[in-house]
């Protein structure tokens, strides 16, 4: 288990990264239509400051709204065989993973971090839909596994924000395996006694939803996300019905029950510190 | 009247000669043995050529072969005193999801699988096998029901998927898959997985997470159905046959991944044509598969299927 080794020698980045973008770029809202300066838009988290709407994040985004001050470690997620179907479509997944990883400077749909929230240690895995709608093959779900092992030796509850549009096809039946193998690492967490707290956010779909992303002991969202297991477009073509309105929106799903709570951006790490000192009475009063 | 399919046909027109042939000697007094003889010969040539280089795609046929064994008759054949349950305690009983207590082999075990139903009226009952949460739900139930009592639990997978209905997502189809593979996982008892047709995607894995999965020779197991990865990766529902091919999802395949335990043989021409043979030989393989876990105490056993999954696709295939 070398990859736990590294962890002990973080490598804190660059934490306020900036991104290749000019101070006075205009961002438009994907909802309101309205322009915005792209400093005014980092600064509210991506939430339109005129319709509340939730703009898509990147991974790296993510782990820096959540953790204190915006400081974390990521660690190095262990490497798994990469195309063992040699998968070959209008394009070779040797190609299409190149091209993510160009794209993305990540080695494939998650990272993995750690850090302090509210002050308690935490572990924090996010999905990145940039890298090829956030899948999930081997490489995600070893990642998965990775973080749980790292929340148990650290101590520390897992949090996982989901992004993805399901199973990565191109690694036909071993993506599908990844559905029980996130499932242990759920367990894990659990016997651990430690917290195991789950943030869909736009979208969240397929075998992720089916998997570890529906065994949080708390389940967020974040507000107006796309999550169901289904596609829409599938459903519609199978039932032949109009899909009723907000259909598989985070919303729909506390209506239906299935989420505990939809969070704004701007509140989740306020939350998720709450939720963790709250589950974590037992821990703190032996401390 | 036997269905044949599309790859199938010089099998049928040799069989209907062969008919043709022996309905005239029955008519006509004619002694036609000889030649009857040379046909069957040459037809089991055939048959025995095309089923030993069947593409993904053929299986994928195969697999879901109107005629072919379902569920049910797995449950009939080996299952003695079989006493179904229904229900997930909530909400419905989902019929696309058979499951109850029975005997294999003198053993008091829990069997559940997913029902396609073999004529037009349990299709429909059954939502041609594609489950709701109820579905999901009430296998988890059977689970841990069985894991109280010690029963070990016998899994039929056989499904296109899971149902993507509006009702399915607004109960929580994502939710009750996860929680059936958790209850797999988690089982203090023995569970044998066979893979008897379709084994298709989130729908088929609720069922599949057991201490040994088995496959019969011809069914086929996949991420996502090869029409639907063709739809997306190929950007048109014709490239099936491609997209089948690509995915790799016949039992060799899983196999060699290391994603699967043992493949069934089928008979001459597949289960579709000596469903018998095929569920006797489904029997014998469950019956061999659950003897060494049954000598296994509970934790060692759940700790082992863990490491099993634990390990898959971390190396590189064979
Ligand atoms: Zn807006």
């Amino acid at each position: 288990m070398s990859w736990l080794t590294e962890y002990v020698r973080p490598k804190i980045r660059t934490l306020l990264r900036r991104e290749d973008v000019p101070d006075n770029l205009w961002v438009q809202c994907p909802a309101c239509q309205q322009m915005m300066f792209h400093t005014e838009v980092e600064k509210h988290l991506k939430v339109c400051t005129h319709c509340g709407h939730h703009m898509r994040a990147s991974a790296d985004d993510r782990l820096r709204w959540t953790f204190d001050g915006g400081t974390f470690s990521r660690i190095e997620l262990p490497k798994v065989p990469a195309d063992p179907l040699r998968f070959r479509d209008s394009q070779r997944y040797a190609d299409r993973l190149r091209g993510a990883r160009e794209k993305t400077h990540h080695d494939d749909a998650l990272l993995v971090a750690h850090g302090t929230i509210g002050g308690q240690r935490a572990v924090v895995a996010v999905m990145d839909f940039d890298f090829m709608g956030g899948s999930m093959g081997a490489a995600v779900g070893e990642g998965i596994v990775a973080a749980a092992k790292l929340a148990v030796l650290q101590d520390a509850p897992l949090i996982v924000f989901t992004a993805s549009g399901g199973a990565r096809m191109q690694e036909g039946a071993i993506s599908l395996m990844q559905m029980p193998r996130t499932t242990i690492a759920t367990r894990l967490v659990k016997e651990a006694g430690l917290p195991f707290i789950v943030v869909l956010t736009d979208p969240t779909t397929g075998g992720v939803t089916a998997s570890f992303a529906m065994l949080g002991d708390i389940q967020i969202a974040e507000p107006g996300a796309m999550i169901g297991f289904a596609g829409a477009r599938v459903i519609e073509q199978t039932v032949r019905e109009k899909l009723p309105e907000g259909f598989q929106r985070a919303e729909y799903l506390h209506e239906h029950g299935i989420v505990d709570m939809v969070v704004k951006r701007t509140e989740l790490a306020a939350t998720l510190a709450r939720l963790i000192l709250l589950l974590r009475v037992k821990d703190l009063e032996a401390a | 009247m036997r269905h044949f399919l599309e790859f199938e046909k010089p099998i049928a027109e040799l069989e209907s000669k062969i008919e043709e042939l022996r309905k005239m000697s029955e008519a006509d007094g004619l002694n036609i043995a000889e030649e009857v003889a040379k046909l069957t010969e040459k037809h089991d040539r055939l048959l025995r050529a095309t089923y030993a280089k069947l593409t993904a795609w053929q299986k994928t046929q195969v697999a879901r072969h109107e005629d072919r064994p379902k569920t049910g008759d797995y449950v009939r054949a080996l299952i003695t005193e079989f006493t179904p349950l229904a229900g997930d305690r909530a909400f419905a009983d989902d019929a696309a999801v058979v499951g109850g207590l029975g005997r294999f082999r003198g053993r008091s075990v829990a069997v559940i699988g997913t029902e396609r139903g073999s004529d037009t009226d349990s299709r429909v009952k059954s939502n041609f096998g594609m489950a709701r949460p109820e579905g999901y739900r009430k296998a988890r139930r059977l689970i841990e029901l069985a894991g109280r009592f010690g029963l070990p639990v016998l899994t039929f997978v056989d499904t296109f998927g899971a149902f993507p209905g509006i009702d399915a997502e607004a109960r929580g189809q994502a939710e009750a898959i996860a929680r059936s593979i958790e209850a797999c996982l988690e089982a203090p008892v023995p569970v044998v997985v066979t893979i008897i047709g379709e084994g298709g995607s989130g729908g088929a894995m609720a069922l599949a997470a057991g201490d040994t999965v088995l496959m019969l020779e011809h069914a086929v197991y996949s991420v996502i159905t090869p029409e639907g990865c063709a739809a997306i990766l190929w950007k048109e529902a014709s490239q099936a046959a491609a997209a089948a091919e690509a995915l790799k999802i016949t039992a060799d395949d899983l196999k060699r991944l290391g994603l699967i335990d043992a493949i069934v043989p089928e008979p001459l021409g597949g289960a579709h044509r000596d469903a018998e043979t095929t569920i006797a030989a489904v029997g014998d393989a469950i019956a061999a598969a659950l003897a060494p876990l049954l000598a296994l105490d509970a934790p060692a056993r759940t700790a082992r299927r863990r490491d099993k999954f634990l390990e898959m696709g971390r190396e590189p295939p064979a």
